[in-house]
């Protein structure tokens, strides 16, 4: 339990997929005009992590690492699959994001016209991929790769609500020329992984 | 004051439109103002204020309030380098040492910050705002004593260039400038910043034997790590106060009550929870300071500590909860960062719950994250960034309570 815990709260702060690992970096800046519309995109990547990733851990578990074929007959035990570890997880992840498409039109066309092309675009969200990718890397089991998931949607889920809310402040302001848009939220994003250095090297 | 006035107006025409040195208008009309209450009034329409209290004279209260700090922080370098190096001395001679060392500091600071200040007002044609009064104190007075001046100049040049000028000057920063300049430094130079280093002001002479510079917070982080590392099962319930009373190279240095009174190795302006105490009163009593940030900010940090004492897993986490309100810079960040009306959050009930996570947060970085043995500085920051968020959900929430009470009244 205590390790469970531990998982989520590092992936949450310390592991931050924007602050520590700049992963999912192009639908942060670009969504990240209106608290709202962040909220909504961020639920739904906390949503596909949760899902695809232990989707993806058991699909890695009994099918694609060398020697997980063994639970069919003996003989596919020198078989290895892990040549087709990126395809096989990019595609269950553009699946999972198409049933969250459907269901977010279904049930909030709103939210959906405001997502616009960046609700299909999670498909290609680094962050996903990454996420699946780390949970390979690491000794996770089902559970742990499970918390480790929504607790790295919810990391990212906070970083972009964190910087929507900035922004719609920062609409009055009077930012140099050159610096208008894209170029001052950079500076912004650098700023408040100053402020995230803080877990930087938490013990938990 | 009628020799200054006759002065200005004689340079005046040179500044006005069409004069010589046009451009520069902003220069002449910041130390004019600065000089002289202004004469121009609100048009005839529109909106009235009438209240004294300006930008200006709002950042001279801040001023005054941290002149305590200021003052203390002085003698207090004053006092360690005689500590440090052994010998005896009388007040003045303390304070004057102190002063060797810290003004530099000041002038530094303000020549550096002012010169941007003045560069960007010329570029942009406003008129130069006072904000800068205020971090150019604050600046100085978090930084250690021994800190190299350039190291000053280079951290004080980022953080109003790249944490305020380019967001469109005072009053749209994001981030505490004072703050975002010191975290600057300690990433970028952390051998001067981090605790472990000597932090007394020395100047040539050499310091006692069995000196060592560490601050409070730096002894218990140490206490704290080596005694997890042991596993001996020692008792930690007061471990990390005897490594504060018997550690120290002198004995009762680091007691609570020299802790409060602030007589301790630490940065410039931070040592003395007296001081920043007076200083709160200062900018509560004239309404400058959100008093709400400050009762919250003390009780997040007494609280959280008071709930880490019955989990109790090293000694860092053990140690009495006041001990982390009069050790490093709690006060001095709850008090003059915390309350920076342009970074905090700026709805009532928003100011309690930053004031309390802020200092929830630096005892929760100073116990889990051994890196910083300090946590002010980072918890601040970190809030600066939430505090938008914070100041949404509570519109947001007063949005919908108002919603629902109009849905129930036309029932």
């Amino acid at each position: 339990m205590e390790n469970i815990i531990s998982i989520f709260v590092r992936s949450i702060f310390i592991d931050n997929m924007i602050f520590a690992y700049f992963l999912g970096m192009c639908s942060y800046l670009a969504v990240s005009k209106n608290v709202k519309t962040a909220m909504g995109l961020g639920i739904a990547v906390v949503f596909v992590l949760g899902v695809t990733i232990p989707i993806n851990f058991v699909i890695n578990e009994y099918m694609l690492k060398a020697g997980a074929l063994a639970w069919i007959s003996g003989s596919m035990k020198e078989v290895d699959l892990l040549f087709l570890q990126f395809i096989i997880f990019i595609s269950i992840i553009a699946g999972v994001v198409q049933l969250t498409e459907m269901v977010v039109e279904k049930f909030s066309p709103a939210l959906y016209g405001a997502l616009g092309i960046f609700l299909p675009l999670i498909a290609v969200n680094c962050s996903i991929l990454g996420g699946a990718l780390f949970m390979v890397g690491r000794p996770y089991n089902l559970i742990e790769a499970t918390t480790f998931g929504i607790g790295s949607g919810i990391g990212w889920l906070l970083a972009i609500v964190a910087l929507a809310a900035v922004r719609e402040k920062m609409k009055y302001s009077d930012v140099p020329k050159p610096l208008k848009g894209l170029g001052i939220t950079f500076i912004l994003v650098g700023l408040m992984s100053l402020g995230f250095l803080s877990f930087m090297g938490f013990a938990v | 004051m009628k020799f200054l006035r006759n002065l200005l107006d004689k340079q005046k025409p040179a500044f006005e439109k069409g004069g010589k040195y046009e451009k520069l208008h902003p220069v002449f009309d910041a130390f004019e103002t600065f000089l002289f209450s202004p004469n121009h009034t609100t048009g005839s329409t529109g909106a009235q204020i009438r209240d004294a209290v300006d930008l200006k004279r709002m950042m001279n209260t801040v001023i005054i309030a941290m002149l305590p700090c200021l003052l203390f922080g002085m003698w207090n370098v004053g006092y360690q380098h005689h500590l440090a190096t052994g010998k005896a001395a009388d007040f003045i001679s303390q304070f004057l040492i102190g002063a060797w060392a810290v003004i530099p500091v000041v002038i530094v600071s303000y020549s550096v910050g002012l010169g941007i200040e003045f560069y960007f007002a010329v570029r942009k044609g406003h008129s130069v705002n006072e904000g800068y009064l205020v971090t150019g104190m604050l600046i100085p007075l978090v930084m250690p004593p021994t800190i190299p001046l350039w190291q000053v100049a280079l951290a004080t040049a980022f953080a109003v260039i790249i944490g305020k000028e380019v967001f469109g000057g005072t009053g749209m920063n994001i981030l505490n400038v004072a703050m975002t300049a010191r975290a600057f430094l300690y990433f970028a130079y952390p051998g001067q910043m981090a605790g472990s280093n000597v932090w007394a002001y020395l100047g040539d002479e050499k310091t006692v034997q069995g000196y060592s510079g560490a601050t409070a917070l730096g002894i218990v982080a140490e206490t704290s790590a080596k005694l997890s590392e042991d596993k001996t099962g020692l008792p930690f319930a007061n471990a990390g106060v005897q490594a504060l009373t018997s550690d120290a190279w002198i004995k009762g240095l680091f007691s609570d009550w020299n802790l409060f009174i602030g007589t301790v190795p630490g940065s410039i302006g931070e040592t003395s929870t007296l001081m920043c105490l007076i200083g709160a009163v200062i900018l509560i009593f004239t309404g400058v300071g959100s008093w709400k940030i400050i009762v919250s900010g003390f009780a997040g940090t007494y609280l959280m500590a008071l709930l880490l004492n019955t989990l109790a897993i090293n000694a860092f986490m053990a140690i009495p909860a006041h001990y982390h309100i009069v050790m490093g810079g709690v006060a001095f960040g709850i008090v003059y960062m915390a309350t920076d009306p342009v970074t905090a959050a700026h709805t009532e009930t928003g100011k309690w719950i930053y004031g309390f996570l802020i200092g929830a947060f630096t005892v929760l970085i100073r116990v889990f994250n051994p890196a910083y043995p300090e946590g002010i500085m980072l918890a601040v920051l970190l809030m600066n960034v939430f505090a938008p968020l914070i100041d949404f959900y509570v519109v947001d929430a007063n949005k919908q309570r108002r919603k629902n009470r109009l849905k129930y009244a036309t029932l």
